[in-house]
């Protein structure tokens, strides 16, 4: 399915806004996840020819950076930080919360495709308001088992926000109910020793304990991301991008 | 000593975010003074004088920094890092969501100093509320003559580009951060040649950091020598605190450098909750190593911490009461550096890998007192040895966690259990 023509105006404008075509990848690739919710291989191809790349260079691109997501995601997008400043201040607590009311492992969506949500290691930088989450982008401090049902029910009631495609909402919801996360949470809950439970292995540990099944992981892999960095290795040594089809200009002297 | 207010002077102002009321509160003087009082070269001197330290982490002098740009090589960049993506660090984001002119004014005058006519603002992907607004202000700025050609009729003309991530720590990197602008994997590139000489599109460069660049409205008016004096004679001028962890009030505290560290968390900070004690703190973000209650003393100061064996870093104090787990902890640290490893260099990539593996074990009690060996092993076989400081740093806090607090690293092998959980029974607060 082609880009909705304001996408590609967006992606066309965005071309002459550096001094190196170029340099627009990351902003193209967010207007391609704002109009479909995550990267699709057309779109992806589209923000190639515009910028005069091949398809695969920004296909490579786009699986090193972790909020792109290569399949679609909830109409609601929660990430809880479980860094140390969040952790110190009961992060974990919140994570089992969100994972008991939407009943779904970290990095999964709910049956209904209102809800994804994320524990990340990865500090969201509200280490002042701990514990804190992301909700499609917008900061939630200081959050409590209480606040966040109280912003879960608020959020089952909104539609997707505004950069929602006009896909229905059950056509995402369809694609989306067999998803599993890629890999376990991270980490799953890191005060008590993770349980052989459905929510799947814990992180790094699967390898030598076989109470855990193997996750389907590709090849080489061993980041935990969900989503972008779940695809499947271009090559069996477990290189994740695609081989450079053209000499890179103005990397420095090597 | 104590708090000091200088790029926080104005924070909480009504509509502070506006051109209108930032105006109003002398904004933009010092980008006029800028224009038509100095030279770039005399700006460059006033920056050296003034003895400003990069906030970014390394606390490289700014002045020196810009004067390795070559001359006569022309077009050069500017990049502000934005892309605050350290554990227990959030000023940055403090600083665009508080005065966000102040930065693009800042950000101007460097522009000038470095004549440079195209500078960005990398801020990281999870600040999309902080780009927006950033992205509303330059408008804002543009319209008013204060970007673009012949900026406030001085004749200088520069562009600001707002970019932003989508969310890899690695980008907060400098050269790392340059490929990722360039629309390549934020890997780091190898120096030198360093950004100075061949940086964006191969052309001279120079990242520095929000903070660095909010302090230069400031040392434009008053001058180099007014903020040479604030803090002490190596570390000038103010800083921002990230205080975050097991206190009463955490949150973004300004205050001179050279106060101590007890003052901070003492009055600023109003000590460690629920009445508990401090176990150990963190002085520098994630990735520095921790310090004891027995450093509570020591002054902030770049040099006197790091004689004693951490860093201030990018600012970010993580305070740890007496509950707290240190392997528990170490373990969090390490998974984040294991998730925000690049990929480009074997002792990071595959050392964070075991190093995940070994510390998610011990948490569990599940680790042999040999395997604690192999994770001293595997560390020492990381540090130094890395493409880029992201593979040292995974192993410093580990490192000194594991020699401060080896009873505890010891007391988890074979325990099948998180000793320190069960001894206090509530390690994490909820």
């Amino acid at each position: 399915m082609p880009l909705a023509s304001d996408t590609v105006r967006e992606i066309t404008a965005l071309r002459v806004r550096y001094p190196q075509p170029r340099s627009a990848i990351l902003p193209c690739l967010w207007a391609v996840q704002n109009e479909l919710g995550y990267l699709s291989a057309e779109g992806m191809e589209e923000v190639a020819a515009i910028l005069d790349l091949a398809p695969s260079e920004v296909q490579a691109v786009s699986t090193f950076y972790s909020m792109y997501f290569a399949q679609p995601a909830g109409d609601h997008q929660l990430l809880i930080c479980v860094n140390v400043s969040c952790a110190l201040r009961g992060a974990d607590a919140i994570v089992d919360h969100v994972q008991s009311r939407l009943g779904c492992p970290s990095g999964g969506t709910t049956g209904d495709g209102k809800f994804t949500w994320e524990s990340t290691i990865e500090c969201l930088g509200a280490c002042g308001g701990a514990p804190a989450m992301q909700v499609n982008h917008h900061f939630h401090e200081n959050l409590t088992p209480d606040r966040v049902d109280g912003l879960l029910e608020r959020l089952r009631a909104e539609p997707r926000p505004s950069h929602a495609n006009g896909q229905s909402v059950g056509h995402v919801a369809e694609a989306l109910t067999v998803k599993a996360p890629s890999s376990g949470p991270h980490p799953p809950s890191a005060e008590t020793p993770p349980a052989p439970n459905a929510e799947g292995p814990p992180a790094d540990t699967g390898v030598s304990d076989p109470a855990f099944p193997a996750p389907e992981l590709p090849l080489g892999e061993h980041t935990e991301m969900p989503g972008s960095r779940s695809k499947r290795s271009y090559t069996k040594r477990g290189s994740r991008s695609a081989p450079r089809k053209r000499p890179r200009p103005n990397a420095g002297d090597l | 000593m104590g708090e000091h207010k200088l790029l926080t002077e104005h924070f909480g102002t009504e509509g502070l975010q506006t051109l209108a009321v930032y105006e109003r509160v002398g904004g933009y003087q010092g980008l006029r003074e800028a224009l038509s009082r100095f030279t770039p070269e005399t700006l460059i001197d006033e920056v050296k004088a003034s003895g400003l330290r990069g906030r970014g982490g390394a606390g490289f002098p700014t002045g020196t920094k810009w004067g390795f740009l070559p001359k006569d090589v022309f077009p050069r960049y500017l990049c502000c890092n934005a892309d605050e993506s350290e554990p227990g660090c959030f000023k940055d984001r403090a600083l665009i969501d508080e005065n966000p002119h102040q930065l693009i004014e800042g950000l101007l005058i460097a522009a000038y100093a470095l004549q440079v006519n195209t500078a960005f603002i990398y801020i990281r992907g999870e600040y999309h509320d902080q780009r927006l607004l950033l992205e509303r202000c330059v408008e804002e700025a543009r319209a008013a003559g204060h970007i673009g050609a012949n900026v406030l009729g001085s004749g200088f003309s520069c562009d600001v580009i707002v970019h932003g991530g989508a969310g890899a720590y690695i980008c907060g990197e400098e050269t790392a951060l340059i490929d990722s602008l360039e629309g390549y994997r934020g890997q780091p590139r190898l120096k030198p040649p360093f950004p100075a000489l061949k940086g964006l599109y191969g052309k001279p460069t120079v990242v520095n950091n929000v903070e660095t660049l909010s302090n230069l409205p400031h040392i434009v008016q008053r001058g180099g020598a007014w903020f040479k004096q604030l803090g002490t004679e190596k570390s000038a001028g103010t800083r921002l605190f990230c205080c975050s962890g097991h206190i009463n009030r955490p949150g973004t505290y300004e205050i001179a450098m050279g106060t101590p560290i007890r003052e901070l968390l003492e009055e600023e900070c109003g000590g460690i909750w629920k009445d508990r004690s401090i176990k150990a703190f963190q002085p520098g973000g994630g990735s520095m190593q921790v310090l004891l209650p027995e450093h509570l003393d020591l002054p902030l100061d770049m040099d006197a911490v790091a004689q004693a064996g951490s860093s201030l870093g990018a600012g970010a104090m993580v305070f740890m009461d007496e509950t707290t787990c240190m392997v528990n902890v170490s373990m969090r640290l390490v998974d984040f550096y294991h998730h925000e490893s690049c990929g480009k260099c074997a002792p990071c990539r595959e050392g964070t890998y075991f190093e995940s593996d070994l510390m998610h074990r011990l948490e569990a009690g599940h680790l042999t007192l040999e395997e604690l060996h192999t994770l001293a092993d595997i560390c020492d076989n990381m540090n130094g040895k890395c493409f880029c400081p992201l593979g040292d740093t995974a192993t410093w806090f580990v490192m000194s966690a594991f020699k401060a607090f080896r009873d505890e690293f010891e007391a988890h092998c074979g325990a099948g259990a998180c000793p320190v959980r069960t001894a206090s029974a509530q390690l994490v607060t909820a």
